[in-house]
C-alpha cells in the first residue's frame, strides 16, 4: 500500500534520508522507529506529500505521489508530529472541514465525527474552540481527524504523545481494529512497548537509513539478540547503549 | 455525500476557517469585546472623518479653479493611486511570503488532495484579504470625497468597484508570483535572503516611481516657464503603464461625465492575464518552492566574532542582564516573521526623508514660521513612526514570553531585570531610528540650531517615553497564545498603546509649542522671550515623558510580579 523506492532528501550538504526502500502492504500496523534525527519525520513528510524528495519515490495505493498528487493524497490521511489546528474552530467545525477536504461532507460525516470525538471523550467539547482545548484534547481531534474521512492509509507521527492512558488505550485499540478492516498504518513512535506490541512489521532507522525492518522475530535474528525485547534490540542496532560514562559527564 | 470521484475542495472551503475564524473572533464573548468595538468604531470613524473633510476641502478649492481644477484633482487621484500601488505591491510581496509559503495550516492542505488551481485561488485571496484592507480602508473616504464633490451619483461607489478591484488583484498576483520566483531562487528556507533583496527593489522602486512622478512640482506653478506648460503636464499621462493611471482616468472620466471605457478594459484584461500567467507560474514552480520553503534553511548558527564583541560589552552589566539581552536581539534576528514588517517601515521612512528633501520650503511665499513649522510637524511624524515601531516590536515583548515563562518565573531572576532588560534592547535602537530621521529630515530641511536642538530633545524624551508605554501596555495586555508577533500590535492592546501614544506625542508638542513660538518671535520681530516660558513649556513636556516612561513599567512591573 505504501511504497518507498530510493527514497533521497538532501537538505543542502546532509542527508536527512539516504536511500530507502520500504513496502507497506494493505491491512498492517507498520511501526517506524529510530533515536531523534534518525530522518523518520523527514520520511514521513515525504510520504504525505508535503516535501519531495531530492531522489526516489513514493506510491500511495500504486498512485506516485509526485505526478498524481490528488490521487495519492486521497487515499490518505496524515498526523504530523506538531499538528497545527484552528485555534478558532470548535472540534466540530475542524473535523468537519478536513472531511470536507477530502469531498465528504453530509449526515454521515455529522455521525462518524460525533461518533470519533465521543470515542475520545471529546462529545461535551465539540462546540467549544479549539483554543480552550488541552494538549492532549488536541491530539485527540487531530488523531480523530485523519480517522474522518475513512482513509486507505494513515501515516501518524508520534500518536501517543500526550495522551492519557484511556486516550492511549482507545488508539491503540482504534489502530488494531482499523488494519483488521484492510486498512493500512505506518507510525513513528519512541514508545518502544506501544511497537512491540502492536505492530505487525517494524523498521528501525538511525542516521536517514533502515537499519532493518521485519517482524519482531526477525529483528531479532538480525540483531542477534536472541529472546530479547525490541529495547535491546533497537540499543543494539543502533548503538545507542555506547552511552557516554555517566560518571564524566557528572564530573564534567 | 460522499463522492467518489476525486476530491476536490472547493476555494470556497479551503477559505471557510479563515470565515469561521473571524465570525468566531467577532461573536466570541472575550473581556473587554464590547470596549474594543467603541473604541474601534470612534477610532475609525475620526480617521475616515479626517480624510474625507481634508480631501473635501482640498476639492471643493479644486473644483472652484477653472479649467486646471479637475486636472489638479485627477492628478492628485493618480499620485495617491501611485502611492497606494507601491504599497501594495511590497505589503503583497511580505504577505504571499508568509500566505503560501510560513503558513501553519499548509502542512494540513499540502498532505490533503487539493487542487493546485483551488489552492492558488484561496492562498492569493488570503493574500488580497491580509495585505489590502488597510489600503481599502484608506480609499473609502478618499473616493466618497470624491464623490460628494464632483457628484457621482448613486452609481460612483459601483464605478469605483469596478476599477478597484483588478486594481487589487493586479499587485496581489504580481507579488504572490515575486515571492514564488525568489523562493525558488534562493536555496531552502533563506527567508532573510529573500526579504533584504524585497527590501533594496522595493526601496529602489519606490524612491525611482516618486521621483519620476515628482509630486512636488504640482505644488510649485511658478516652476512652469508657463501656464501652458503647465497644464500640459497636468493634461498627459504621469505614468501611462501603471494601474493606478487607469483607475484614475476611470473614475474621473465618470465625474466629468465623459464616457472613456479605455480604462475599464485595460484593468480589467490586465488583471485577468495577470491572474492566468500566476496561476501557471504556481503549477509549475508552487510544489517545488513549497517542499524547499519547509527545508529548515539555517541548520548550524555561529556565535561569531559579533557575539564575541557582544558578550565583552555587556560583561559590566552582569551575567544575568547579559544572557537576557543577548537573547533577545538572538531571537529577534533569527524570528523572520518579527523583523519582516521592518522592511516596510524602512522602505516608507526612506520615501519620507527622500520626498522631505524636495519639499518646497525655499523662494517666495515662504514664511519665516512655516519654514520652522515644518520640522515641528516632522516632530509628529517621527513620533507617529517611532510609536509604529514601538508598537510592532516593544509591545509584543512580554506576549512573546509567554510559552517560556515557566522557564523565567521558576529562575531565580527578577522580573525588573526582564523588562528593563526588554526596554533597553527596544529602546536603543529606537533611539538611534529617531536621531536618525530627525537628524536627516532636519538637516535637509536646513533648519536653526534652535529647532534642531528642540527636535533632539524631544523625540529622545518622546522615544523613552513610548518605549515605557509599549512595555507598559504590551504586559497588561498580553497575547501569551499568539505565536505570530504581528498580530500582537493589532490586538485591542495595541490599539490602547497607539491612541496613549498619539496623546502622549500631541501633548509633548501642544506643550513646547508655546515656547518655541515665542522664541522664534523673540529672533524674528524681536518681542520679548523669557526663558520662564522655556522651563515651563519644556520642563512639564520632560515630566510628561519620565512619567510615561517610569510609571507603565511600574505598573507593569506589579502586574508580573502578581499575576493574580
Amino acid at each position: 500500500m505504501i511504497e518507498l523506492r530510493g527514497l533521497t532528501k538532501r537538505y543542502g550538504s546532509f542527508t536527512a534520508v539516504n536511500n530507502i526502500d520500504l513496502s507497506v502492504p494493505r491491512g498492517q500496523l507498520f511501526g517506524f522507529l529510530g533515536p531523534n534525527g534518525a530522518g523518520k519525520t523527514t520520511t514521513l513528510r515525504m510520504i504525505a506529500g508535503i516535501l519531495r524528495p531530492t531522489t526516489g519515490t513514493v506510491h500511495i495505493g500504486g498512485i506516485d505521489i509526485a505526478t498524481q498528487p490528488t490521487a495519492a493524497k486521497s487515499k490518505l490521511g496524515f498526523v504530523p508530529d506538531r499538528p497545527f489546528i484552528y485555534e478558532k474552530l470548535t472540534g466540530a467545525e475542524f473535523l468537519r472541514f478536513v472531511a470536507g477536504l477530502y469531498n465528504q461532507d453530509g449526515p454521515q460525516i455529522e455521525h462518524r465525527a460525533r461518533e470519533l470525538l465521543a470515542l475520545f471523550d471529546l462529545e461535551e467539547w465539540r462546540d467549544e474552540l479549539v483554543e480552550s482545548y488541552s494538549h492532549g484534547m488536541r491530539q485527540k481531534l487531530i488523531i480523530s481527524s485523519a480517522f474522518v474521512h475513512r482513509p486507505e492509509v494513515i501515516v501518524v507521527d508520534e500518536p501517543m504523545v500526550g495522551l492519557d492512558p484511556k486516550a492511549a488505550r482507545i488508539l491503540k485499540d482504534l489502530f488494531k481494529e482499523y488494519t483488521r478492516r484492510d486498512h493500512t498504518i505506518m507510525m513513528s513512535t519512541h514508545t518502544l512497548e506501544v511497537a512491540e506490541t502492536m505492530c505487525d512489521r517494524i523498521a528501525i532507522m538511525q542516521g536517514g537509513v533502515i537499519r532493518a525492518a521485519g517482524t519482531m522475530a526477525e529483528l531479532r535474528a538480525n540483531a542477534e539478540a536472541g529472546t530479547a525485547g525490541l529495547e535491546e534490540i533497537f540499543l543494539r542496532l543502533t548503538g545507542e547503549n555506547a552511552a557516554r560514562a555517566l560518571v564524566d559527564v557528572l564530573n564534567a | 455525500m460522499m463522492a467518489d470521484a476525486l476530491p476536490n475542495p472547493s476555494t470556497a472551503h479551503l477559505l471557510s476557517p479563515k470565515w469561521l475564524t473571524a465570525r468566531a473572533r467577532a461573536g466570541s464573548g472575550e473581556r473587554g469585546n464590547a470596549l474594543r468595538l467603541v473604541f474601534l468604531a470612534v477610532f475609525g470613524f475620526g480617521f475616515w472623518s479626517f480624510i474625507f473633510f481634508m480631501l473635501y476641502r482640498l476639492l471643493r478649492y479644486f473644483r472652484g479653479v477653472q479649467e486646471i481644477g479637475p486636472l489638479l484633482a485627477g492628478k492628485l487621484l493618480g499620485l495617491i493611486l501611485v502611492g497606494f500601488f507601491s504599497i501594495l505591491m511590497l505589503s503583497n510581496i511580505i504577505t504571499a511570503l508568509s500566505s503560501f509559503f510560513l503558513a501553519r495550516d499548509l502542512d494540513l492542505l499540502a498532505s490533503s488532495p487539493v487542487d493546485w488551481l483551488n489552492l492558488y485561488m484561496a492562498k492569493l485571496a488570503e493574500t488580497l484579504i491580509h495585505s489590502s484592507w488597510m489600503v481599502v480602508l484608506m480609499a473609502i473616504p478618499m473616493f466618497a470625497a470624491y464623490g460628494v464633490v464632483y457628484s457621482g451619483g448613486p452609481f460612483f461607489p459601483l464605478i469605483v468597484l469596478a476599477t478597484f478591484l483588478p486594481f487589487l488583484i493586479v499587485p496581489t498576483v504580481i507579488g504572490s508570483a515575486v515571492t514564488l520566483l525568489l523562493v525558488n531562487i534562493f536555496p531552502a528556507r533563506r527567508t532573510r535572503d529573500i526579504l533584504s533583496v524585497i527590501a533594496v527593489l522595493s526601496a529602489g522602486g519606490i524612491v525611482v516611481m516618486f521621483r519620476l512622478v515628482r509630486p512636488e512640482r504640482f505644488a510649485r506653478p511658478e516652476g512652469f516657464r508657463s501656464l501652458v506648460d503647465f497644464i500640459t503636464i497636468l493634461r498627459g499621462p504621469t505614468s501611462p503603464l501603471l494601474p493606478s493611471e487607469w483607475v484614475e482616468r476611470a473614475v474621473m472620466s465618470w465625474l466629468n461625465v465623459r464616457t472613456d471605457l479605455l480604462p475599464y478594459y485595460l484593468l480589467w484584461s490586465t488583471a485577468a492575464a495577470a491572474f492566468v500567467l500566476g496561476a501557471l507560474l504556481h503549477r509549475w514552480l508552487y510544489a517545488k518552492g513549497f517542499s524547499k520553503a519547509q527545508e529548515s534553511g539555517q541548520r548550524v548558527v555561529q556565535s561569531g566574532r559579533l557575539a564575541h564583541v557582544s558578550r565583552t560589552i555587556l560583561r559590566p552589566f552582569g551575567i544575568v542582564r547579559r544572557e537576557l539581552v543577548m537573547k533577545e536581539v538572538r531571537l529577534f534576528f533569527r524570528d523572520t516573521t518579527q523583523w519582516s514588517q521592518l522592511i516596510l517601515l524602512a522602505v516608507l521612512v526612506m520615501v519620507y526623508v527622500f520626498n522631505i528633501k524636495f519639499l518646497p520650503l525655499r523662494g517666495t511665499g515662504m514664511t519665516f514660521f512655516l519654514v520652522n513649522a515644518v520640522p515641528f510637524l516632522n516632530l509628529v511624524l517621527a513620533g507617529f513612526v517611532l510609536a509604529s515601531v514601538a508598537a510592532r516590536f516593544i509591545f509584543p515583548g512580554v506576549s512573546l514570553e509567554g510559552r517560556t515563562f515557566w522557564l523565567l518565573r521558576s529562575s531565580p531572576m527578577s522580573m525588573k531585570e526582564l523588562l528593563w532588560s526588554k526596554f533597553w534592547v527596544g529602546t536603543l535602537p529606537l533611539l538611534v531610528l529617531a536621531l536618525a530621521i530627525v537628524g536627516v529630515t532636519d538637516y535637509l530641511l536646513q533648519v536653526s540650531e534652535f529647532m534642531m536642538a528642540v527636535s533632539i530633545f524631544s523625540i529622545t524624551m518622546m522615544t523613552l517615553a513610548l518605549a515605557g508605554l509599549a512595555i507598559g501596555f504590551g504586559t497588561l495586555f498580553p497575547q501569551f497564545e499568539t505565536e505570530n508577533a504581528a498580530q500582537i500590535p493589532t490586538s485591542f492592546g495595541g490599539l490602547v498603546f497607539m491612541m496613549t501614544s498619539i496623546a502622549l506625542i500631541g501633548a509633548v508638542v501642544v506643550l513646547e509649542a508655546r515656547p518655541v513660538y515665542t522664541y522664534l518671535s523673540a529672533q524674528a520681530f524681536g518681542t520679548p522671550s523669557t526663558t520662564r516660558d522655556m522651563f515651563i513649556g519644556f520642563g512639564t513636556a520632560a515630566l510628561l515623558c519620565a512619567s510615561a516612561t517610569l510609571v507603565p513599567i511600574g505598573i507593569a512591573l506589579k502586574r508580573l510580579e502578581n499575576p493574580g
